[in-house]
């Protein structure tokens, strides 16, 4: 029975590597390919050790093409987008949570249609907003479009937080007279630590990735974010995969260190989606 | 600010449908009716969009339940290991949809390391063009569709199984019950809710497959590859028809809406009759 066990462990063990390795091996490909001259992008039989190995694509990448400009675009973007976001949906989400006011279980089905309905449906009417608005072409139109499609999911999950809360320790604070905006900054806030990371995890990565909008809004080139940059390094001319792929590997490498850092926050984020909704 | 740039825009995508529409000049826009809705089941290139779309989605959701389920039942119990295969199934979930599309374009090419696999150790063997026909096309972007969202699924049922009471698992083994017997009379009731919540999303996120067909074929060739959004895309700002494109845009919501409905019904009679 004992051996019995010990071998279905090393089965199961075999199995998982062999799936985390096909899960990795295109990423650890991408950053070898990254590290090799352009005749050697697609050579036969493919390196998957470069040799000879050169980090020409990344000097280039950094020196010719305003990489890093498209970084900090990036970066601005999307931590301006969080910290708007996830400070309108708390609010949002304590009123819905403790007061009552007209018009709330109405608004609150608007905001779960919103959940329902796909950014991408969206696209052409916020392009004709946008332009009406003067919010094409600049990195204020993604901010505010970001903020406006993060706004729904953010709300819905930090609602079902906030109502966890028990709302004896309010009516305590009540008592000693404090006002709604006391009470939620002193008290909500602090207490939801956990679900303010999970949020603002979720967001600023939302941002970080999003192709579709900046893709259509941003014509500029000094405009770009990375996404849309390395798109375009894509497009020129024969694809320089190198380049491409060195741009990729500077782009995630954020994404895997914040997902790597906050896993708790993931799971948890993803787990109040799941089993509250 | 919600009202205004998501709440409006619904109600505008509805009405700009209606519409043909004028891009520079909007007061100009002509009042066509219903006539973007007609010419949309006129076209064939509608159709062939919206059959990729649920080509895209057959093919990509059930791999991603039954995957994502395997995993999370090997990961079920908790070892020093089940944060690291985790942390790697997970991994393509996070990155960009446009750094894996090229990824697996790159990997897709004709001179790429998947064909290089399948030539192996035979020197006969034609490459497949992959991205250069439609169904070879759509099995290169349905296995990036499956790679990436895997992680996804894993994560969801591995939440919902570590709430299974250990209790009832224990009392089916008492009663004589294989493991088969167990999963399917203990496990998977269980994490019944957790299925139908996974099946909606992935049936959502398959009509909305977009960026990873835009990166790797772009439609082509000859609009062969083309689904629902691309093709919105494309209507809408490659040929500048507003109008039509929030027509699709607006078909595909309606769709995609009712098959929403009909999901959750049917999780609810299911439920009900357990």
């Amino acid at each position: 029975m004992r051996r019995h066990h010990a071998t279905a462990s090393i089965a199961r063990h075999i199995v998982l590597s062999a799936g985390g390795l096909l899960m990795t091996l295109p990423f650890i490909y991408m950053v070898s390919t990254s590290f090799k001259d352009q005749a050697y992008v697609l050579s036969y039989p493919p390196q998957l050790i470069p040799e000879p190995a050169t980090i020409a694509n990344y000097v280039r990448v950094w020196l010719t093409q305003d990489f890093g400009r498209y970084f900090v675009n990036s970066l601005v973007v999307a931590a301006l987008s969080t910290a708007g976001s996830v400070l309108v949906s708390a609010m949002m989400a304590y009123a819905f949570a403790r007061f009552r006011f007209a018009g709330r279980t109405l608004l609150f089905r608007v905001l779960l249609l919103g959940l329902m309905v796909p950014a991408m449906m969206l696209i052409i009417p916020q392009f004709v907003l946008a332009k009406s608005l003067n919010l094409l072409d600049n990195l204020q139109g993604l901010i505010v479009f970001y903020i406006a499609g993060s706004l729904a999911l953010n709300t819905f999950l930090l609602r079902a937080f906030f109502e966890g809360i028990p709302i004896e320790l309010e009516e305590a604070m009540e008592v000693d007279g404090a006002n709604p905006w006391q009470r939620f900054t002193r008290l909500m806030l602090p207490l939801s630590t956990p679900a303010l990371a999970t949020t603002t995890i979720f967001t600023f990565l939302g941002c970080w990735d999003e192709f579709a909008w900046a893709a259509t809004s941003i014509n500029t080139p000094t405009n770009r974010t990375l996404p849309v940059a390395i798109r375009l390094f894509q497009g020129q001319n024969a694809t320089q995969w190198g380049l491409v792929f060195a741009a990729s590997t500077i782009a995630i490498i954020p994404v895997i260190a914040v997902f790597f850092a906050f896993q708790r926050y993931f799971v948890q984020g993803l787990t109040t989606g799941a089993l509250k909704g | 600010m919600y009202v205004c740039f998501i709440g409006l825009p619904m109600i505008r995508a509805a009405q700009i449908s209606l519409f043909h529409w004028n891009v520079m000049l909007p007061q100009r826009s002509v009042f066509v009716g219903l006539g973007n809705y007609s010419k949309a089941f006129a076209d064939p290139i509608f159709w062939q969009a919206l059959s990729n779309s649920g080509l895209y989605m057959l093919l990509t959701v059930p791999p991603q339940i039954v995957i994502g389920l395997g995993v999370a039942m090997l990961l079920k119990r908790r070892s020093p290991a089940q944060p690291v295969y985790r942390f790697l199934f997970y991994l393509p979930v996070v990155t960009s949809w446009v750094v894996v599309s090229l990824l697996f374009k790159y990997l897709f090419a004709d001179q790429g390391v998947i064909n290089w696999l399948l030539t192996l150790g035979r020197a006969d063997a034609v490459p497949i063009s992959w991205l250069s026909g439609r169904f070879t096309a759509m099995v290169a972007i349905c296995a990036l569709g499956i790679w990436k969202g895997v992680g996804w699924s894993m994560m969801i049922f591995l939440a919902a199984l570590q709430g299974v009471p250990v209790v009832l698992e224990e009392a089916a083994e008492m009663d004589g019950a294989n493991r088969w017997q167990k999963f399917l009379v203990v496990t998977l009731p269980a994490i019944w809710p957790a299925m139908a919540f996974v099946l909606i999303m992935l049936v959502i996120g398959g009509f909305n497959v977009f960026i990873s067909v835009l990166l790797m074929t772009g439609g082509g060739p000859a609009q062969q590859t083309e689904v629902l959004l691309t093709y919105m895309y494309n209507v809408a700002f490659g040929n500048l028809d507003f109008g039509y494109g929030s027509a699709i845009a607006m078909l595909l919501t309606v769709l995609v809406f009712i098959l929403a409905v009909i999901q959750m019904k049917a999780f609810r009679t299911e439920q009900g009759a357990q």
